[in-house]
Order: C-alpha cells, then structure tokens, then sequence
C-alpha cells in the first residue's frame, strides 16, 4: 500500500514535484496534518517560520518578485486567512505569483460556524486570481498544478487553496505528480497579432516624439534586454513605472526618469509633448496618469500588455498588442527602422536641469539635517552594482525609488498598486530568501516598520542578511505631506511617539545604530554594509521634508509643485 | 435613479464550477451595476454553463464590465448585446382565486387577448403563465391586478443571438486543439529533459 499516502503528504511532494524548495508558513490547528508531514521533508523543503501570517505573504510575494518563481504560503484556518487577504490583495494589484494555501476546518464542519471557519473562497474570491476548495484528497491531483500553472502565467497573481482538513487526512492513491500545461478557459499567453505588430511599427517609425513607458510586466516577462535593444535601434527615450524602475539602467543615456506623481520632470512632461506613447507591461495607474483628460493628449497610444482587460480600461489606445511582452519586443524589433530624435532628447534637458538645480541637489547635499534621498543615494553608490531595492510605503518609498540607482533587472520590490504599509520587512527578508547573493537594501519609514516589525523574529532565527534603514522623520511622513500641503497643516494623527529602534534591533540580535548627521552617515553605511548579517541604521530626518516633485492627485501630470511655493513653468 | 441608461443582456460561458455566480455577481458589484435579471443553466454545451444577465448601463462600463468576467478563470467567453441583437424571453406565472375566473367572464377574454395559458386550476386557485418580453408580462400582471394576483413571479431573461456565428462553440472547437498542440509540445519537451 506504498503508493497509498495522505492528502497532506500528496500536498507536500506536490510542492516538491512543482519545483518548490522554500515556503514561508505558520502552522495552526486546521493545517497540523501538513506541518507534520513537512517534518520528514525538512531537507527538500524548507518553512520560513514567519511571525504573523501577513509576513508570509509579503515574504513570498518578496520572494516571487526578486526570483521570479511562486511563492508559496501554508497557513491555518480562520484567522491566518483573514491575515493572508491584505498580501492577497497586494499581489494581485502588482502581480505577483503566489500560491497560497490555508487550512480549513473539516467537510462536513462547513458552514457551521465551527471553530477558526472562515469563508475563505467566499473573501478571497475578489483578492486572487483564482480560488478553489480542496475538500476531497482526490481533487489536490488537480488542483495543486492547476494552482501554479495559473499563479506563475500571463499576468501572474495569487492563488489560493483551501485544504478542508478531511482532505489533509484522507488517503489517496499516487502516482507522481502532473504539472499542468494547459486550461481551456484560461489562454495566458495568446498568440500575437501580426497586424498590430505592423501597425504599431509602422507608428512608430513615423513617430517625430516617441516616448517608451516601460513597466513591471517587462520584468515579469523578462523582457529588459528587449526594451533596451528596442530603446537603442529606435532611439527612442524610456521612462519607467516605479515598478518598472529596473527595468533598464538608471545610467543608460535614453533613460529619461520615472512617470507619476512624484516621478522625473523631464519624464512626465514629455508624456505631454510625445506624439507617440508606447506603454508596455503597464496598467496606468491613477498614480501615473494623474488627470486622465489630459493624460498624454497630444499622442497616439500603442499598449501592449499581456491582460486585455487592460486595453481601455482607463487609456483607449490606437494600438492594441495583446500578449507577453518579451516576443512582442522582439517581433517590433525587426521592424522598426534605426533612427535618431536629437532634437525631441534636446527637449528633455532643460528639464531635467531644472530637477537637479531645484529638487535634486538640494536633496543630496542637504544644508543641515539628513534628507531620504541623500540617504538612499549614499546606501545605492555604497552597496555596488547589482543591490536591490526593497521599499515600505510613503515617503521612504518615493523618495528611496527616486534616488536608488537600478543596474540590474528585478532590482526593486515594492508596494506599488495596493501601497501597503508593513509590507517591506517581510518583503525584504523574502527577497534576501529568494536570491541570497544580492545585497537587499531596505528602506523603511518609522511608521511602516512597526507593522510588521515582528517579523525581526525571522531575521533572528534564520539569520537573513539584509540591510534596514528606518528614515525616521517621527512622522507618518507622506500623510504629513499631505497634512502640510492640502489640509492647512492640521496634523491630525501623523506624529508618533516611537520605540528605541536600536534597543528593539538589539533585543532581535541585530546590530544597529542611530544616525543624527551627515557627518555620521558614510561611515555608518559602510559599517552597515561590511556586517556579515543583518544591520539597522535608524536615520534622523528632518520631517518638514516633502516629497519633490509632486503633481497633485488628480491634477494633469505636468501641473508640478517644486516646492511648497513654486510650480514648474510649462 | 434618473438616468438608467441602457439595458444591456451580458452572456456569460464558464466552466461548471462552483463559486462562478460570485465571482461575477461581485464584478457588477464593485461596478455599481445592479443585476436587473439573471438566469443561469447548463448550456447546450456539456459542462459548459450559461449565465444571463440584464442591467442598466452604458457601452463603455458593459464593455469594460465583460471584460473583466472573461479574466475570471473558469469564464470561457463573454459577451454583450442591445435588445435588437438578441432574441429574448422571459416566462412570468400569475396565481388568481379560481372564484374570480368563475366571476368574472373577462378574464378569459383577458387571457385570451395576451397570448397566456392556463397551467393549472384547482377549486382555491389557478395559475396563468405568460411568455415574453418585460413590458408583455408586465401588461398582463396590470389587466389581472384587478382580479386580486395572490402571487406573481417573472423569470430571469433568456436570450439567443441573432448571429449566424456561434462563437463560443467555436471557441472551444478552437482551445481542444490548442489542447492537443499544448500535449504534443509538453510531451516533446519533457522528453527532451529526460
């Protein structure tokens, strides 16, 4: 009766068979019969012991996002499933690959209310891209495949399964696992229309200002080396989403800056003055178009995107490429002619002097008190070529997004779409999980850290090496600048009263320690990055510091405040 | 509501699973969009399920909208029409006290001129039914309301195209054999990897 096993035991050598070697999990009464038979796998597959179930999402979802694999969850019932559902909604905003399994009280306990029940499938419906009751161990031979097939292609986003525990017992007969290939309902990567691939060459050949918008699903596909190869034979000038932001190198000469509300000048005015924008692997975000009336107005659109949903859905483009973003720039490629925009690159300069001249230099050589941007310059120039962004959510996230320097692909992980707070403790030490080789650098802000900050027990025990910088303004800074800006400066609710970071870092084995001064910041990065291990610097910003550029919520893209008196002069 | 806008019949094929009327209820739902009617039956096609939904909206939110329900996994296709580019019904059942029938002579002309039938009478009640279009039903529930409607019930709407293309059998004609490329393509690089 060999090949007799349980649910539990067929779920784990799923795991195994679908290539998975690290899961981040919390154990609980509903999902016991799994970490028992984990406890004979140890070798093959290895828990991240986390110490709040959010922190597991956000550890895979870091981990999915720098590897570019599935990350995998096992959690409990009831609670640990209501504490999946803000990384659920995370990853499905920013597409990330995640299978997620809860436990589930038994079949025949279904809807009674019975202890830790939750209505999983019924909540998580709307926050993942598919969700699916096991109640039978017969269906995880379906199921588990199904899961990551979805998960990992087209446009990724999280899955969840939830393993009622009569299934997690009961036995079934095995034969090897079957990844599965195939779902008749669900094309992830259709095949290309030539046409559009024609027409959107063709207009871009006869484009006079072409502007390329590069986003995360160029990295989800992999397609850097496309886009630049595109970039260069066209000449065309990039600009990124802030998911986009590694997509291709902050030195390269046609890099013209991040789009948004707090993205570059220079880039967001020029998608005014393009006549032609290609957008690609993006979604326009209410964050990157702002007024979407006046979003873009003097161009044609190309959108290209592997989800076509997408098309139209906020943008109408003249061009729409349905599919995967990487056979789609290398299809354009061929038939894109060489070419040269002197006069159009000529036009971003005064803009991006004038982002230097008012926002950028006196963000990195602050007069006085430390500024983030200075901070997270010094942290990127310090760690090398090939670190690896890893942001909270606010001002530490614009401001360290702005300033970090991006070499490699899949080099900055961050909440874009949900902004989730408490997201990038877990998500750093995930990242650091998922590609130990690369410095992670992660910058944090005094308020999100302590939402998740109990995740300082899994640096501890595991000993992930990564590098924490709290830019502690004692604020929660973006709200602030909001406060400070729009709301008369009433400051209802923004300053905190905060812990002794160092002595919290301490009390979790990690080395740290407070940074006042400039004077002080060097070494301190230095001594930062040469500590074989984890490291907080907890760093003292002045939290009158606003995030510059700013173009205002809903106001069009090129309507710019430089400071809180002056606005850029169109 | 002032302006409705609209009336637009959304089809939608999924595979036979459960939980699909959530996922798509909450799709209108998120939208604001209020379910008129909806109908939901295994379709001529085996395993296949068919979904028929009215509401109230505009071309570019119903576009949007079916949209979005395709992105659901387990959605094979879905699609949207205005009244003239479908064929549409729904059945309505009316139960009167049979004491009325008897009474009054008028109803029978009444039954007689909307096209209804009779579906059963007992000596306490007798049910009428009558099939098709909102403001048909809706007609003959106003002439009977006179003659005290114990109950009343319209059904969701059922709809046919009037398109010479079925494309959802088309559809899946079209994924089998990308289901069997797919195999072949498997089959081939696995072998390769062994």
């Amino acid at each position: 009766m060999d090949n007799y096993i349980s649910g539990s035991e067929a779920l784990i050598r799923s795991l195994i068979g679908e290539g998975v070697d690290t899961i981040f999990g919390y154990p609980g009464g509903a999902i016991i019969p799994v970490f028992d038979r984990l406890y004979d796998y140890k070798a093959q597959l290895r828990n991240i012991l986390v110490r709040h179930e959010q922190g597991a999402v956000h550890a895979a979802q870091g981990y999915a996002r720098i590897s570019g694999r599935t990350g995998v969850v096992v959690v409990t019932s009831g609670p640990a499933a209501t504490n999946v559902i803000t990384g659920l909604g995370d990853a499905m905003m920013d597409s990330t690959p995640l299978v997620v399994i809860t436990g589930q009280v038994g079949s025949s306990l279904l809807g009674s209310d019975a202890f830790q029940e939750i209505d999983v499938i019924g909540i998580t419906q709307p926050v993942t891209k598919w969700s699916y009751q096991i109640r039978s161990a017969e269906d995880l031979k379906w199921a588990v495949p199904r899961a990551f097939y979805i998960a990992s292609t087209g446009r990724p986003g999280p899955v969840v399964l939830d393993f009622a525990q009569n299934a997690q017992n009961e036995k079934i007969e095995w034969t090897g696992y079957k990844k599965c290939h195939f779902v008749r309902s669900y094309d992830p990567y259709p095949a290309i229309d030539e046409t559009t691939i024609d027409k959107a060459a063709d207009m871009i050949n006869k484009a006079e200002r072409p502007l390329i918008v590069a986003g995360h699903g160029v990295e989800i596909s992999g397609a850097e080396k496309e886009l630049v190869a595109l970039a260069e034979k066209t000449g065309i000038p990039v600009i990124t989403t802030l998911l986009g932001l590694s997509t291709i190198s902050s030195k390269h000469p046609l890099f013209k800056g991040m789009i948004g509300m707090h993205g570059n000048i220079a880039a967001n005015i020029a998608v005014g003055k393009c006549d032609l924008l290609f957008a690609i692997g993006m979604r326009f975000d209410n964050r990157v178009t702002g007024d979407v009336s006046c979003f873009a107005k003097n161009a044609k659109v190309i959108h290209a995107d592997v989800d076509s949903s997408e098309f139209g859905k906020i943008i109408k483009p003249d061009c729409a490429i349905h599919g995967d973003a990487k056979p789609i720039l290398e299809k354009l490629l061929s038939k894109v002619s060489e070419n040269t925009y002197e006069g159009w690159l000529e036009s971003f300069v005064a803009d991006e002097k004038l982002e230097v001249e008012k926002i950028i230099k006196p963000e990195l050589e602050p007069k006085e008190n430390l500024t983030m941007g200075v901070v997270a310059r010094k942290v990127a120039e310090a760690a090398g070529e090939g670190a690896v962004l890893v942001t909270d959510v606010g001002q530490n996230q614009m401001q360290s997004a702005r300033y970090f320097l991006y070499s490699h692909p899949r080099s900055i992980i961050t909440s874009g779409g949900l902004g989730t707070m408490g997201f990038g403790l877990p998500a750093a030490i995930g990242a650091k999980i998922g590609a130990p080789e690369r410095t992670v650098c992660f910058f944090t802000g005094d308020g999100g850290i302590q939402m998740t900050v109990e995740e300082l027990g899994v640096i501890l025990e595991y000993n992930v090496n990564i590098k924490i910088i709290i830019l502690n303004n004692n604020f929660l800074g973006m709200v602030r600048q909001w406060q400070d800006l729009f709301y008369n400066k009433r400051f209802s609710s923004t300053a905190l009263v905060n812990p002794n970071f160092v002595m919290l870092a301490n009390a979790y084995g990690i080395p740290a320690e407070d940074v006042e001064s400039k004077d002080e910041l060097d070494d301190a990065i230095a001594r930062m990055l040469a500590h074989d291990g984890a490291y907080v610097l907890n760093i003292n910003i002045n939290p009158e510091e606003l995030v510059y550029p700013m173009s205002a919520a809903g106001a069009p893209l090129d309507e710019i405040l430089l400071s809180r008196d002056e606005r850029y002069q169109k | 509501m002032e302006n409705k806008g609209t009336l637009y019949t959304v089809t939608v094929f999924s595979e036979n699973r459960v939980g699909l009327l959530n996922q798509i209820s909450i799709i209108f739902t998120r939208r604001k969009l209020n379910i008129e009617s909806l109908s939901v039956s295994p379709s001529s096609i085996k395993g296949v399920h068919k979904f028929t939904i009215t509401t109230y909206t505009d071309h570019e939110t119903v576009d949007k909208l079916v949209k979005q329900i395709e992105k659901r996994i387990d959605v094979l296709k879905s699609f949207y029409y205005t009244d003239d580019e479908i064929v549409y019904q729904e059945v309505a059942l009316y139960k009167v006290p049979t004491v009325q029938l008897l009474d009054e002579r008028n109803v029978e002309t009444i039954i007689r001129k909307h096209n209804a039938r009779i579906l059963e009478v007992t000596r306490e009640y007798t049910v009428i039914e009558k099939t098709g279009h909102d403001n048909e039903t809706e007609a003959l529930f106003e002439e009977l309301k006179q003659y005290d409607i114990r109950q009343f019930v319209r059904s969701g709407r059922v709809a046919v195209t009037k398109s010479p293309e079925e494309y959802v059998t088309m559809y899946i004609e079209e994924r089998a054999k990308q289901k069997e490329e797919a195999e072949k393509q498997w089959t081939k690089t696995n072998a390769s990897n062994l």
